[in-house]
């Protein structure tokens, strides 16, 4: 009895690994040991920030493709990239390092709201139905869909000022942000030395006195900066201006002639006393001030 | 600035429906069925409605307010739904601490593990009874005899349901009007068919639930043990008595029906009803419990997201 | 038994209170403000600039594409700005803004009120009069006429069907036209037979205008061919594919036109434009708008010119209530919230509605309880709190495989919903990205 037992479960496990062991050959898929290797040298974030879908699309692309000119890890920065390159026997570019910047400033203060919202909470729903709660129909609507997409609890809306905060140190420049915004606000930019970073912090294209009259921290279009920059990075386009980061040599004098402060510096040292309270805003406030009273509708 | 236009997308308007409504609903629906068991099972009846609702509320409460911190949802009826049901089908000698056991588990396990009312797979009340009868089955099968508003509550004399009295071969069985009336031993809420049906019918006139559930398990019962019957009348009892002993109404109609854990779409419902008669029909008659509708329904349950998957609403223009 | 779709469908409360209303005609602004996207479709293309003097009739854009619309100055004056102005879609777009000196009409338009039935135009004239009248849907949908009008090669059409349903709560403009303008909205489904070459037309009115349907009956046995179909009392009976189920017994396939059920559908406002630019030379230029709400004063039927700031029409209805939460541009199923009662009416404006702050705030959003009464409501026979799920974790493929793009936004889902869901806000938004993924699909 014993012995039937052995031989036939004995039998059936044997023609089960036969079974097994054929189809796996069959069906085997061939794939470059490489592959896998070039996935453990990357972050496995999984975050999309690439353009592929996942590490192991993006590692299968850094196999197959001849330079590794056009592919860059957001995630894992040059550091990573290098390991990669080193795997595969290539050659590698030095991409900069790039971080998400939110471009708009128009918080509670100086964006008078104009309507109430009472749909979904959600970005995309509402910029689809009209322009926002206040008179700017460019800047931030504040519901957080940036905050949601970001897989590394890198952006926040503050819950003052109702603007998205990038956390630098855990922004990974996956760009996930940069597509969940409706009113493409966020953009991702050189990291820069000492990750300082100058830029024009709103995207309104409405003419100046329709922008101001929105928001009192809105770019007007008004060139001061493009006349005060000496290396040619600042352009206006369409009543707004910007920033190139290439150009830019962080010289700070568009942030002082800037008569809206739309221009924002970040990580600098403070400037020196004198300077620390800038002419413009000194002269231009009570300006501000009286432009939002003008802007609110007597309604 | 007082007067800001407030913006929203379409639509503006709202019927008025809500989540409460539609558990209120269902709780006057029960209101009939809840004054038979009073009637019949009296003072211990009243014990174990009050002592399942109050706890299942109180459980959903301090869960949420203690354990998961979620905002409070106990207004909205569906606890208080839970318990009502849970005590439905328990008999009325049951000792407070058992039920108690009971809605901890109907609403810890079967609710709020989940993250809450939406979120339940199974019927919370249904899981309830089944814990405690697979817990406790000697004091969850055995029932008091029916009497005219008795007052005591755990000491009463102790009867069989007709259900039980078949899986042991009985002959003797209450005449059809007692089982319509509620005359007969069984849980409290389960006995009387005549009030079952009569919620029955406001839920389905303020259109609560819609009739394909509870007709479809009445019918596949009705349908299969009508066919061994037939097969074998001697083994086997007329299918009347399957449709109005045990359980089955106050599933069919009330538990089944549960929007939660209950298929979307019409032909889903029916496939849903279909098992649960078909599951129910083959514990009684094959299977070692005399009553098979709780685990029925649980097991339907398990497999609705199959059905909602599988069993899509009429499309417009399809195929 | 009367009629009507097949497949889900609500009743919301009717609120028809400016129904039996006669028209009044507005006197005309001071200043119109003219967007030059009031179409489906490239919004049309000015063709005068600062300063030109223009009468009421005279074209100022052009259609900039093939699905695309004139657009006629509704009043005489000047041209003052052509300039970014907030509309009804909630953004600032192009406009032409006139100050309005006297009212002087093109000299080719018949300003008599005489009804002329005999019409000696070709099919291919009746057409081009209608596209040069800038003749759009005037339901709301506001696709150009002449396009629907023109069926692609290979399909013929057999039936045109009038929808003249109204199903939206409180608007009553089309109600009140075919009171006033039956033999006129005759004779234009008339022409738009002929142009179509059909031999039959339906004209489908909802039961809950027993004097509409009587009068239009009476006037109807005077024309051949045209039959009147009163229809149960549901929503959305105004969609083009409800009302051809409802009308003809037939389902139209996802994604296929009405036309491939032999049926070309016009609202009944239409009607009476067509008649107008073809018997009278008359462009669209004005129509009837209903300004309602319970808070009103005086609900009423203003027959006024597109141009017209959306606040003078209140004005003459008694007013902006105080404690006024909305305003909304269309009825309450599908009408658009407006930011600010400045927004001009438009050719697609079929009414104004004004709700109270309590009306206007939704209740606060529970968890879904899986009840499936969107899914009962459903008209199109879609599972809403599938799609909704479905777009809120972003599963295209899910939403594209359970019909979104069928969804014709009618609102039932979220009216009904017991949680106070937003169904619809996420399902439009779901819509619009699955339908530019299948367009980048083919592209």
């Amino acid at each position: 009895m014993i012995l039937i037992a052995i031989i036939s479960l004995g039998g059936i496990g044997a023609a089960g690994a036969a079974l097994l062991y054929a189809t796996s050959k069959k069906f085997e898929v061939y794939e470059d040991p490489r592959i896998s290797e070039v996935q453990d040298a990357l972050p496995a974030a999984n975050c999309g920030g690439c353009g592929f879908p996942g590490c192991a699309g993006f590692a299968a692309a850094c196999v197959k493709a001849d330079s590794l000119d056009s592919l860059n890890c957001p995630v894992g920065g040059a550091s990573v990239m290098e390991k990669v390159a080193t795997i595969l026997g290539k050659e590698t570019s030095k991409a900069d390092p790039t971080v998400a910047v939110v471009r708009c400033n128009g918080n509670c203060d100086a964006r008078p709201q104009i309507n109430l919202y009472d749909g979904a909470t959600n970005c995309a729903i509402a910029s689809a139905l009209y322009g926002g709660e206040t008179g700017c129909s460019f800047g931030c609507l504040g519901m957080g869909d940036c905050e949601v997409s970001c897989d590394f609890d890198a952006i926040h809306i503050n819950p003052v000022t109702k603007l998205p905060e990038v956390i630098e140190d855990k922004c990974t420049s996956c760009g996930a942000c940069v597509k969940a915004c409706p009113k493409n606000i966020i953009e991702l930019r050189k990291r820069g030395p000492k990750s300082r970073r100058i830029f024009v912090s709103c995207v309104n294209q409405d003419k100046g006195g329709v922008a101001r009259k929105a928001c009192s921290n809105a770019c007007i279009g008004c060139s001061k900066c493009e006349k005060e920059c000496a290396f040619d990075a600042i352009k206006i386009e369409n009543n707004l201006a910007y920033i190139d980061p290439v150009k830019c040599r962080l010289c700070r004098k568009c942030v002082v002639v800037c008569p809206t402060l739309a221009i924002h510096e970040l990580n600098f040292p403070p400037r020196k006393e004198k300077e620390a309270e800038p002419v413009a805003k000194a002269k231009l406030q009570p300006e501000v001030a009286a432009s939002i009273t003008a802007a609110t509708p007597e309604n | 600035m007082e007067n800001k236009l407030i913006i929203s997308p379409s639509p503006h308007i709202h019927s008025g429906d809500s989540v409460s409504k539609n558990m209120y609903g269902v709780l006057i629906a029960l209101l009939p069925a809840l004054l038979v068991s009073l009637y019949y099972f009296g003072l211990g009846a009243l014990i174990v409605t009050l002592v399942s609702v109050l706890s299942c509320v109180l459980f959903e409460f301090l869960i949420q307010k203690f354990l998961i911190k979620q905002p409070q949802t106990i207004y909205d009826g569906s606890a208080v739904l839970t318990g009502l049901l849970l005590a439905f089908n328990l008999p009325s000698n049951l000792p407070i601490w058992i039920i108690l056991i009971g809605a901890l588990a109907a609403i810890g396990i079967g609710k709020m593990s989940f993250g809450g009312l939406g979120n339940n797979i199974f019927n919370p009340a249904l899981v309830g009874r089944v814990f405690l009868l697979i817990s406790f089955p000697a004091q969850m099968t055995t029932w008091p005899v029916p009497g005219t508003i008795p007052m005591d509550y755990v000491d009463g004399q102790t009867g069989a349901t007709i259900l039980s009295l078949l899986n042991e071969g009985a002959t003797e069985l209450p005449s059809y009007t007692d089982m319509l009336l509620g005359n007969m031993g069984g849980s409290l809420g389960e006995v009387s068919a005549i009030a079952l049906l009569l919620g029955f019918a406001f839920l389905l006139v303020r259109k609560i639930i819609s009739w394909h559930i509870p007709v479809s398990i009445i019918l596949t019962t009705f349908v299969f043990t009508g066919i061994m019957h037939l097969v074998n009348p001697a083994e086997y009892v007329n299918p009347i008595i399957h449709i109005l002993s045990g359980g089955l109404l106050l599933g069919a109609i009330f538990m089944a029906t549960d929007y939660v854990t209950s298929p979307m779409s019409k032909s889903g419902m029916l496939v849903f009803g279909i098992g649960i008669g078909l599951l129910t029909s083959v514990i009684r008659l094959f299977g070692a419990y005399p009553e098979g509708m709780s685990f029925a329904i649980l097991i339907m349950n398990a497999l609705t997201p199959l059905i909602n998957m599988y069993f899509k609403p009429k499309h417009f223009g399809g195929k | 038994m009367l009629r009507t779709f097949r497949i889900g469908g609500i009743h919301p409360p009717e609120n028809k209170l400016s129904a039996g209303k006669k028209i009044v005609r507005l006197a005309v602004p001071k200043q119109v403000i003219v967007p030059l996207s009031q179409h489906i479709g490239a919004p049309a293309q000015a063709i005068v600039k600062k300063g030109d003097v223009v009468k009421a009739g005279t074209l100022i854009a052009k259609p900039s594409g093939f699905v695309s619309a004139n657009i006629h100055s509704p009043v005489s004056g000047k041209i003052n700005k052509i300039d970014a102005a907030i509309d009804a879609s909630g953004y600032k777009r192009t406009a032409i803004y006139i100050d309005v000196e006297g009212d002087e009409w093109e000299e080719s338009i018949d300003k008599s009120d005489k009804l002329i039935r005999e019409c000696h135009f070709s099919a291919k004239e009746i057409v081009d009069k209608i596209a040069a009248a800038g003749i759009v849907g005037l339901g709301g949908a506001t696709f150009p006429t002449q396009i629907k009008l023109t069926p692609p090669p290979g399909s013929k059409a057999e039936i045109l069907i009038i929808n003249a349903v109204e199903c939206e709560p409180y608007l009553t403009s089309d109600h009140i036209l075919m009171l006033e303008k039956g033999e006129e909205i005759l004779v234009g489904v008339t022409l738009l037979m002929k142009s179509i070459d059909v031999k039959k037309a339906v004209i489908g009115i909802e039961n809950n205008k027993p004097d509409a349907i009587k009068h239009l009956k009476k006037l109807a046995s005077s024309f051949s061919g045209i039959e009147i179909m009163p229809l149960k009392v549901q929503y959305p009976q105004g969609g083009e594919k409800q009302l051809i189920d409802a009308v003809m017994r037939k389902q139209v396939k996802s994604g296929a036109l009405p036309i491939s059920a032999g049926a070309v559908v016009q609202n009944v406002g239409t009607a009476f434009a067509v008649y107008e630019a073809v018997q009278k030379n008359k462009p669209l230029f004005e129509r009837v708008v209903t300004v309602t709400g319970k808070k009103l004063s005086n609900p009423s039927n203003f027959l006024t010119r597109i141009g017209t700031p959306i606040h003078t029409l209140i004005e003459e209805a008694g007013g902006l209530p105080e404690n006024t939460g909305k305003v909304i541009g269309g009825g309450p199923m599908m009408g658009k919230a407006l930011i600010s009662p400045d927004v001009p009416v438009t050719k697609g404006s079929s009414g104004v509605l004004i709700l109270t702050k309590e009306e206007s705030v939704r209740k606060p959003m529970q968890n879904c309880i899986r009840c499936a009464k969107c899914v009962n409501v459903c008209p199109m026979g879609l599972n809403p709190t599938l799609l909704m799920n479905a777009t809120e974790f972003k599963s295209w493929e899910m939403a594209e495989a359970n019909y979104i793009v069928d969804c014709i936004e009618c609102g039932s889902c979220s009216f009904t919903c017991p949680s106070n869901r937003p169904l619809l806000d996420h399902i439009r938004m779901g819509k619009g990205k699955v339908m530019g993924i299948i367009r980048a699909r083919k592209a």
